[in-house]
């Protein structure tokens, strides 16, 4: 019969395309990082897979933070997960939760008899990593803050002091002033929920959420409801109103914003750095956060974000033994500084920052220092030094759908931020019942 | 209607339908049947494990101001798409039906985009009005329109509708050109002869006897508009800004793959089955009375 | 024409005119971008005149794929859809013919019940079950695979109905000449049905080509190694952030290529496309 002929094709065909044989042992390795940050990694990958013969890692680039870890998880559901996953600091509850899906990294290591030593990580990065026992369970990959940019090209421009403004207040009256000069895209930001409400809280030193911010416990509530929220987020739906601040999305849309020298100041990732220098549009100027400066303990230290590298569950131990060897090499302090120089993202490791300090690095490149800086300014607080919610990839989503509604000038801050609370509680809850 | 003349066989007709069955069991009442499982569950992100609920995540759907809004979105996605593809695509299948000239090339133009994959469509759409460099933007600029349709959720809407249309024009126009041409042409002329005006003549000949095409056309552009735009609205708004763009087919994906969330989304599903179930079954009677003419 | 009218004449050759433009401009510009240097696009406004890179970036595409997002070629995207647009359109015919063939051709006992049983799955899209159909998937260990980029796909009802419907405009003559002749039914299915359905065969095929081709959901879902990517994921893939982190010219190089196949399909088998998508529907 011609359509078995015709099945038996397909299945053939099939088989054809999954079947891959390969001398070394494989190691899969999905990130999300696009651009001069993808070429970054590929480089750190090349260099592994020259340094020894035995394994390969395979980087591959599925998409945005969110879109990659939703393909693990479907892949793991399905039996096929990569061996080593870049996850953003959101989805760490889901995967700590997650405790047959992952094996943390602590343990990779011991059974690899690789060398590690959890205490070599900046305390800020590697508690937002590790279960309560002190246990590491994904490794710090890229880590970064949130920083203020300006172009000083276009306040030179506007006939401004090249400097940038220090608190909201001053960011607002230099924005009017470039704008009266010209300036389409006066101000813009990356990643609304983690600079406007996260960086934010920490900055200024509220909670996020209640168990100190979740980290104590999953059953934990949103704060971000408070005077102070609504406050912030109705001065940026007015900036809006007013043509100062221009929204570009809820990733990392704005880094090419103010890279390609359309927008005048950005509050966007440490990690944007690279895809600045490398695009060589603007005269970037790096600093701290804006505050508002009649907030008692503001600037208290922001918190980091960026992403970790999960060691996923189910592989063969040959393939473990390998990706222990990889995450070494990754730890190294020489390859924590070229990663960190080259790209902007905080060095990881007390070791890598002082050899960056002792090359040289900073005296040479001013400003460089500025996420350590910013993430060590004082003593973390409860609410500063991170935040652990489930499924935050999409509580965080709702915070940002409620700004966007004020951006849009559909709903007043107050509101916003209330129904966010609401909605993001009901997401927390369901978190908790599926882990109980 | 039944065929006066078969055969008869014990096994062949079992082992013809075999292959058919066995992938629609595999791949539609397996499926169907999970679904349905899944909507009454509550799991983790990774399928650790689960719990049954009963209907939790159906009442919470419903509490959910969100997941009402959707169906908001969605109708007023769906009647538009269907509107304005309709009325577009009549307006140039009436006029193409008048030329002899150049009909061909027309035509060759009008029906390209049928050929467009709907996220393709998308991306060629989201390309031209893009807040800071698409060339429709700069038209609008230059008009005082201020376009960012990736705050906007009004403008987010427009730019999934036009991709939408856009895709969708062809097919219309194709089967309101077959409609037209099979109008006989002697109650045209006999029209003229009685002294109606083109303009009359399509109000009273014309338009009621393309009626039922227009009305497969609407149930065909509203199937489309709830399912095959999901490619348009993947490449370009994602659903966003604040969900003005979730129509319930994204929703479900959105929360299924992207959120995790296997129960909330497979309830999702099913009610979407059911509306789904509801509208074929309008289609059906309408092709059944068709096929009586 | 029923009578002359040279203003309506003008009026209707300006509508089609505009709507010509207007529905062609997307396509125009898609052509245009893909020939620029990424810096000639971010130069707003763009120019509307072709470039001088087509070569550059459409090599760049079939061999390398983006530089910023994915890196996967474009050229194997390609073989991936036109596997895809190729199984789809012969997998349903095979299945559907013979189901059809059963249907209208025998009487036995559950016809009905299996009639009905493809009839209901004109009511399910793959849209509506994605979670479980992608665990079954799964579960048989069919994704990254050509089988489980298509077989899902393959199973539809409107094949099987298009079948039935000409299935029954056959006349009972043949069938009877083919009775007295001593002829079974296979035999009568190769030497008379098969040959008579060509037309609607081809029609058929060219519809599911471009249903195949442009697929969208199901592969981005089962598809998570590269090497399986369709064209259309591939774009999709390429596009990694905002307006001007992507590479527009590279985007849209690969969006002509993957609309320049269905398209020729189209145009070239205009005749069999218009009747094919009129009767399916019917």
């Amino acid at each position: 019969m011609r359509f078995k002929a015709l099945t038996a094709t397909l299945f053939a065909a099939g088989l054809l395309g999954s079947a891959t044989a390969q001398a070394q042992t494989e190691i899969q390795w999905w990130h999300s990082m696009g651009g001069a940050l993808g070429e970054a990694l590929n480089g750190l990958a090349t260099k592994f897979n020259a340094s020894q013969q035995e394994y390969k890692v395979v980087p591959v680039y599925k998409g945005q933070y969110p879109e990659s870890m939703t393909a693990a998880i479907a892949a793991f559901r399905a039996g096929n997960a990569p061996h080593i996953l870049q996850v953003f600091e959101v989805g760490t509850a889901t995967m700590m939760a997650a405790k047959g899906a992952i094996v943390p990294v602590a343990k990779v290591m011991t059974d690899a008899k690789e060398p590690f030593d959890p205490k070599a990580y900046l305390p800020t990065v590697a508690g937002y990593y590790s279960d309560i026992q002190g246990n590491m369970l994904s490794l710090p990959f890229n880590s970064s803050t949130a920083l203020f940019y300006i172009d000083r090209n276009k306040f030179k421009a506007a006939g401004l002091p090249p400097v940038p403004p220090k608190t909201w207040k001053e960011l607002i009256s230099v924005a009017e002033k470039l704008k009266a000069a010209g300036q389409d895209c006066v101000y813009t930001s990356g990643w609304p929920a983690w600079v406007h409400v996260e960086n934010f809280s920490a900055w200024h030193n509220v909670p996020i959420g209640t168990k100190q911010n979740g980290m104590g416990g999953v059953d934990t509530e949103f704060k971000i409801n408070s005077p102070l929220h609504v406050r912030h987020v109705t001065m940026l739906g007015d900036m809006v109103k007013k043509g100062l601040f221009t929204y570009a999305g809820r990733t990392n849309q704005a880094d090419s914003k103010f890279q390609s020298g359309e927008c005048a100041m950005a509050t966007i990732s440490a990690g944007a750095l690279a895809g600045t220098i490398k695009a060589g549009k603007t005269d970037w100027e790096l600093s701290f956060l804006p505050y508002h400066d009649d907030v008692k303990g503001a600037p208290q230290n922001s918190i980091i974000g960026g992403a970790s590298l999960w060691v996923m569950g189910g592989k063969k131990p040959a393939e473990y033994k390998g990706v222990a060897k990889f995450l070494s090499f990754l730890s190294q302090p020489e390859i924590q500084m070229e990663w960190h120089t080259t790209t902007g993202y905080v060095p990881i490791t007390k070791a890598a920052y002082e050899l960056t300090r002792k090359s040289g690095f900073y005296d040479k490149n001013p400003g460089r220092d500025m996420a350590v800086r910013q993430l060590t300014l004082n003593a973390p607080t409860e609410n500063s030094k991170g935040l652990r919610f489930g499924n935050y990839v999409q509580g965080r989503e709702v915070i940002e759908e409620e700004m966007e509604a004020v951006f849009a000038g559909k709903k007043d801050a107050k509101t916003a931020m209330n129904d966010a609370v609401t909605r993001g509680n009901l997401i927390l809850r369901k978190f908790q019942a599926a882990n109980k | 209607m039944e065929k006066r003349v078969v055969f008869r066989s014990a096994w062949l007709p079992y082992l013809l339908l075999a292959p058919q069955l066995a992938i629609t069991i595999v791949f539609f009442f397996w499926p169907a049947g999970q679904a349905v499982w899944y909507s009454f569950q509550l799991q983790d992100a990774f399928g650790l494990h689960s719990e049954f609920v009963g209907f939790d995540n159906f009442t919470a759907l419903f509490k959910d101001p969100h997941y009402l809004e959707s169906f908001k979105t969605t109708a007023v996605f769906s009647v538009s798409v269907a509107g304005l593809g309709i009325a577009i695509s009549l307006l140039l299948a009436t006029m193409a039906d008048r030329v002899v000239r150049g009909a061909l090339a027309y035509k060759t133009v009008l029906i390209w985009p049928y050929a467009v994959a709907a996220a393709v469509a998308g991306v060629l759409w989201a390309f031209m009005f893009a807040p800071s460099i698409g060339i429709v933007t700069y038209v609008l600029k230059g008009l005082g329109v201020d376009w960012n349709w990736i705050i906007k959720g009004d403008q987010a809407m427009l730019l999934i509708i036009i991709a939408s249309v856009w895709k969708q024009i062809s097919y219309n126009f194709l089967f309101f050109l077959a409609g037209l041409q099979s109008i006989p042409k002697s109650l045209i002329e006999a029209a003229a002869i009685d002294g109606a005006g083109p303009a009359r003549r399509f109000w009273t000949i014309v338009l009621p006897l393309l009626s039922p095409t227009a009305f497969f056309l609407l149930v065909v552009n509203i199937v489309y508009a709830f399912f095959e735009t999901f490619g348009v609205i993947d490449a370009t708004t994602q659903g966003g800004p604040a969900q003005a763009t979730q129509i319930l087919v994204y929703k479900v994906y959105h929360d299924g793959v992207k959120s995790a969330d296997i129960g909330g989304s497979s309830a999702q599903s099913v009610i979407l089955m059911i509306i789904v179930i509801a509208l074929t079954v309008v289609q059906f009677r309408f092709i059944e009375r068709k096929v009586q003419y | 024409m029923v009578e002359k009218r040279p203003l309506l004449d003008f009026i209707t050759h300006a509508v089609l005119i505009v709507g010509a433009l207007v529905i062609a401009f997307p396509l125009y510009v898609t052509f245009v971008a893909s020939t620029l240097s990424l810096e000639e696009i971010m130069t707003v406004p763009m120019p509307l005149l072709p470039g001088g890179h087509f070569i550059e970036n459409y090599s760049q595409v079939l061999l390398g794929g983006s530089t910023t997002g994915s890196k996967a070629a474009v050229l194997d995207m390609l073989i991936n859809s036109t596997v895809m647009a190729l199984a789809v359109p012969l997998g349903k015919t095979t299945i559907s013919i013979l189901s059809s063939f059963a249907i209208v051709y025998f009487r036995f006992p559950l016809r009905n019940f299996f009639f009905w049983m493809i009839f209901v799955t004109l009511m399910l899209p793959v849209e509506v079950r994605i979670i479980p159909t992608f665990k079954v998937m799964a579960d048989l260990g069919l994704l990254n695979t050509y089988a489980g980029l298509t077989l899902p796909l393959i199973a539809s009802a409107t094949a099987t109905f298009l079948f039935r419907q000409f299935f029954m405009t056959i006349p009972d003559e043949l069938a009877e000449a083919a009775r007295i002749d001593g002829a079974g039914p296979m035999r009568f299915f190769w030497d008379v049905v098969l040959p008579l359905s060509k037309t609607t065969m081809a029609a058929l095929f060219v519809i599911q080509f471009i249903y195949g081709w442009n697929q969208y959901l199901w592969p981005l879902l089962i598809t998570s190694d590269e090497s399986m990517y369709t064209v259309v994921i591939g774009i999709k893939r390429m596009i990694v952030g905002g307006d001007s982190a992507n590479e527009w010219n590279l985007i849209m190089a690969t969006a002509m290529l993957a609309m320049l196949p269905p398209a020729a399909v189209v145009l070239l088998m205009q005749k069999w496309f218009v009747k094919g998508l009129v009767e399916t529907e019917k």
